[in-house]
């Protein structure tokens, strides 16, 4: 575990720095500028769709799904962030007491 | 001589915003500490991700990714891909900031969506230095702080399942993607990732959908922008 906590650190302190470090116009070239910040969306999203409706490599409908559906009510409420999370926390809790 | 100085009212009024951009995040930090101590990770190494890699969205996949049983080199690919927008921040701040020798690598550390938003948002380059620095140390001090926190609360549960907090990363995900999908392109591009992502799933090895992810979604970014 520790390997991969301390090489995840040193690649995005290495992303951080290149970017400051590199030539300007490497990364100010306009579909650059507007692909990546593509990337953390879909990435995100991908991350709720797994982690929701799976169980290792198998696909499951379980409480987890529930726990978003309150996360999302949330945030359309423009809850803030820990609210959101501690609202989703709770809701998988009690449904699991059920 | 203006221009290199920042006046107090305009420090003043930075330093506030820092301070609750910092208490804010501190805020959600806690949940970050919660969520990586029930994943698994120990106190030291969920520390060691708020001290070292400083950047949410990251912290949140690498833990969430080990938490569901991917493995953790899964989640350092997932979070080095997320990373990939701090580079962009520090293109836009590299001229702003006019960093030299030991400052650089410094600075490095503070390029995140708050100090990228709070530097960018001021008129005067002094004002956006300054902005910078400040919203970099408060996040910095509340970010650790907030993880120590909710990490220690958290240690002291002897199941913290109980509170749902393994089914938390998706929620936490949500609140970090909502901010960006006030457009119908993001929306649509986040809707077919995870489509693309629970299609993908029970047929490749842990990871590979979100590798697979990002190369389309960059393939996608990069055909579009073509004249």
């Amino acid at each position: 575990m520790w390997a991969g906590v301390l090489v995840a650190c040193g690649v995005c302190y290495g992303l951080k720095l290149a970017g400051l470090s590199l030539p300007q116009r490497w990364l100010q070239d306009s579909r650059v500028q507007r692909t990546v910040p593509l990337i953390p969306v879909a990435l995100l999203a991908a991350l709720i769709a797994t982690q929701t409706f799976a169980t290792g490599r198998h696909l499951v409908l379980d409480v987890r799904a529930a726990g978003l559906a309150v996360a999302v009510v949330a945030v359309l409420l423009r809850a803030p962030f820990l609210v959101v999370v501690v609202a989703a926390a709770a809701a998988t809790a009690l449904l699991r007491l059920v | 001589m203006a221009s290199n100085l920042v006046s107090v009212p305009d420090s003043r009024g930075i330093v506030r915003d820092a301070l609750a951009i910092g208490v804010a995040t501190g805020a959600y930090a806690l949940s970050f500490g919660a969520i990586s101590i029930t994943a698994g990770l120990n106190l030291l190494q969920t520390c060691a991700l708020s001290a070292l890699m400083f950047t949410g969205a990251s912290q949140f996949a690498l833990v969430g990714v080990v938490g569901s049983g991917g493995g953790v080199w899964a989640g350092v690919l997932t979070a080095g891909l997320l990373g990939s927008r701090n580079s962009l921040y520090a293109v836009r701040l590299a001229s702003l900031l006019d960093l030299r020798a030991w400052r650089r690598p410094a600075a490095s550390h503070f390029v995140i969506d708050e100090t990228t938003a709070m530097a960018i948002a001021r008129d005067e380059v002094a004002a956006s230095r300054y902005a910078f620095w400040a919203t970099g140390l408060s996040v910095f001090i509340f970010w650790n702080l907030g993880t120590l926190i909710g990490a220690l609360v958290t240690h002291a549960i002897p199941n913290p399942r109980v509170l749902g907090l393994d089914a938390a990363p998706p929620a936490a995900y949500l609140a970090l993607l909502a901010p960006r999908l006030r457009a119908r392109e993001p929306l649509a591009i986040a809707l077919a990732a995870a489509i693309v992502a629970v299609v993908l799933l029970p047929f490749v090895p842990a990871g590979l959908p979100l590798l697979v992810i990002a190369v389309l979604v960059s393939l996608y970014g990069l055909a579009r922008g073509r004249p």
